[in-house]
């Protein structure tokens, strides 16, 4: 089968239908998600075609449709569950981790919570209040939990996929701002393991480690650091929990320098985590400290101000001529 | 789902076209009752005296009487055993049942194998009619594991701390059923602490519009450690269904016939595609909320007196005298059998391995995550590092 072009949105309509089509125990549930086809189209025209059971529009009640899905997963069938937004999420903070992410070891293993946590996230859409944040640190803390985030319409496809066939809840972070963006997906091939991370470029001088929208972004610096002479690495992490770090150390070991770009906070964020680590495993091959670049310790702006807060192209760029001058 | 309005005089010919659509709710065996008609449910007096109800009738025989009463006895022995270990420093926890025996075992006695259990921390009347051994409770409360038996091996779902997490639980697992199309009933067990919880509220709203076949079971003791019912509600907990769409009924939570009798019609309406319902058991904890708590500090002597008189056990136990339901060899033998319980849960107890060091690592994810198999490697090698300090001494 060729492959097809199509954007990320279309990628994980795509995959949603497989997985329904695959296993009559995969049901889609969330608010909006049948008759509208969900606020962004990621379910469109999934619930005219497998039905309202399989499809379930919920009540308007984040805590109730991840407390339900808990319950419909111990009668062993294996729920997709949609978040409208990220900032929607808190209802349903407290069922996700004093429940779903400890029920698999309370259990001393003996029940199985194959859930998935579908969440748009991320700025850059001009939205208002609670329509743009990146929460991952505050799931990724939680042992128990799986994090995910694709960056491109492949990954979307494939790791949909995989994230709903396995066996542990899986949180898994769709980047909204790239909802509409276009590539090559081949729906014949797996492409790799859902959370090894990926060279995405190759370079000499600096790695950037990006995931969900920013490896855009680390892209567009890339270039613009190769017309200065600088050779960048980009590192897509794609998965948040675990981090691949074997991948991440490979590349710094080669490059010497490491920035971290995410849209969430650095504060406590995962470039901390990265940061921790990678000097760990790298302390005699670094030439400069890991340095951060990300969202401020403020709350998220409102839209006017959102391009000053997100790591645009500029402060990444800043922060990779930080690292390389020391 | 709301139940229509009665058809006015004159409006015969509609109400005939809609007739098909609303023929469950006209055969529902269980309504909300209105005031001031009995508010709830009793056939058994404190006095053990055995009175009808216009809805709920009980055909029992001696034998199934003498089945509950041990029951409940053996229960309150392995509750009152529990109680024991915990100050002996055996448990580092017990929340006691005392007084709830009759909700608990009219409730579990009602249901068949294949229905399905969600509880609280306080069912340890449940667990025994479900058939979990009552030494596996006690891990838990012991800190040897977080729960310690299979939940699908007796359809006995592991306790809930987080308070009414579990209906929504319930619910989801109730959805399932109904899809696919199995005829059980779902029990969620909470308390009327849980009743202010927003899970609770979501759970109901979930089970009603899709008429999850959940048995809402509420043992409203009156108190959330130290707050009184008054503290969570302003009307009584079993109306709150009707603001829901289904049926509620408040029942004698100490009168363990009008418990069972209540429960049965409860777990036949979700059975039957009728959609989820509220059993309200009306009762007491008359003991301390756990064995950490003092209730002395905040309610009154005669309280637990005046519910001290309406016992449970005390209650069925007049109704057998008063039958001549049992003999004294019964009375006798069932003593034997408490005093071999106490002593078998207190052996399990004092046996009960703690768990290895390394059991930390065990479960965490189903299919494994590298950071817990690094953080157990070196853990591993730490811990070793020990043992070879040992041998160098």
């Amino acid at each position: 089968m060729p492959a097809e072009k199509m954007a990320i949105a279309k990628a994980l309509n795509s995959s949603l239908r497989r997985a329904l089509e695959a296993d009559p125990k995969v049901v889609v549930m969330g608010e909006d998600v049948g008759k509208l086809g969900g606020v962004f189209r990621i379910t469109d025209g999934l619930q005219k075609d497998f039905g309202e059971d399989r499809v379930i529009d919920t009540p308007l009640a984040e805590s109730g449709i991840i407390g339900t899905a808990i319950g419909l997963a111990l009668r062993g069938y294996r729920p997709v569950t949609e978040i409208q937004f990220d900032g929607f999420v808190f209802p349903a903070y407290d069922q996700i981790v004093t429940q779903l992410a400890k029920m698999h070891a309370r259990s001393l293993g003996t029940v199985k919570l194959p859930i998935v946590i579908r969440i748009p996230y991320g700025g850059g859409i001009g939205a208002v209040e609670h329509h743009s944040e990146s929460p991952e640190a505050l799931f990724a803390h939680v042992a128990g939990l799986k994090i995910v985030t694709p960056a491109n319409p492949s990954d979307a496809y494939w790791m949909l996929q995989q994230a709903i066939e396995c066996d542990d809840p899986v949180i898994f972070f769709e980047p909204k701002s790239r909802y509409w963006e276009k590539g090559e997906v081949d729906t014949a091939s797996i492409p790799g393991p859902l959370h090894a991370a990926k060279v995405v470029r190759s370079g000499t001088d600096l790695t950037i480690a990006a995931y969900g929208p920013t490896v855009r972004t680390a892209l567009a610096a890339a270039d613009a650091a190769a017309e200065d002479g600088t050779s960048i690495e980009v590192v897509d992490l794609r998965s948040v929990s675990p981090i691949d770090f074997d991948t991440l150390q490979r590349s710094v070991e080669k490059t010497r320098r490491l920035v971290v770009a995410h849209e969430a906070p650095v504060f406590f964020g995962s470039g901390a985590e990265m940061a921790a680590r990678i000097t760990e495993r790298c302390f005699y091959h670094l030439e400069a400290p890991v340095l951060r670049v990300g969202g401020f310790h403020a709350p998220y702006p409102p839209a006017r101000l959102e391009e000053e807060y997100l790591p645009g192209l500029d402060r990444v760029l800043d922060s990779v001529d930080r690292a390389l001058a020391y | 789902m709301t139940v229509e309005s009665s058809t006015p005089a004159g409006g015969k010919k509609k109400a005939a076209a809609s007739r098909p659509r609303k023929r469950a709710a006209a055969r529902r065996p269980v309504r909300p009752k209105a005031e001031p008609a009995p508010e709830m449910v009793q056939l058994l007096t404190p006095e053990g005296e055995r009175v009808e109800h216009p809805d709920y009738s009980l055909d029992i025989g001696h034998e199934e009487i003498r089945g509950l009463y041990r029951d409940m006895v053996l229960t309150r022995r392995f509750d009152a055993e529990a109680t024991a270990l915990q100050r002996q420093g055996e448990l580092g926890l017990w929340p006691s049942l005392l007084g709830q025996e009759a909700a608990q075992i009219g409730s579990g006695r009602a249901l068949r194998h294949d229905d399905y259990v969600f509880p609280t921390y306080r069912e340890h009347g449940v667990a025994w009619c479900r058939g979990v051994d009552p030494a596996l409770l006690l891990g838990m409360f012991r800190g040897v594991n977080h729960g310690g038996w299979d939940p699908t091996g007796n359809n006995f779902h592991l306790y809930t701390i987080v308070i009414g997490s579990q209906a929504l639980h319930a619910t989801g697992y109730a959805m399932g059923a109904r899809m696919d199309g199995a005829d059980i009933a779902v029990l969620a067990y909470f308390g009327d602490g849980a009743s202010s919880q927003g899970d609770v509220a979501e759970a109901f709203t979930f089970a009603a519009v899709y008429q999850a076949p959940v048995v809402f079971f509420c043992q409203n003791n009156q108190w959330a450690i130290s707050e009184p019912i008054e503290r969570q509600t302003r009307v009584p907990l079993y109306q709150r269904a009707a603001g829901y769409g289904f049926p509620g009924v408040r029942v004698d939570g100490n009168d363990v016939l009008a418990v069972l009798a209540v429960t049965r019609a409860a777990a036949e309406h979700a059975r039957t595609g009728q959609g989820p319902i509220l059993v309200e058991a009306f009762t007491y904890r008359m003991g301390a909320h756990t064995t950490s708590d003092d209730p002395t500090r905040y309610r009154r002597k005669e309280d637990l007196e005046a519910w001290e008189a309406k016992d449970p056990i005390l209650r069925l136990r007049r109704l057998m005298e008063r039958e001549n339901a049992a003999d004294d060899a019964f009375f006798a033998d069932l003593d034997a059998e408490s005093d071999a319980l106490a002593k078998r849960v207190r052996e399990a107890i004092r046996t009960m391995p703690d768990p290895e060091a390394m059991a930390i690592f065990e479960n965490v994810y189903a299919d494994g995550h590298p950071l817990v198999d690094e953080e157990r490697a070196q853990f591993a090698g730490y811990l070793a590092s020990f043992a070879d300090q040992h041998e160098e001494n």
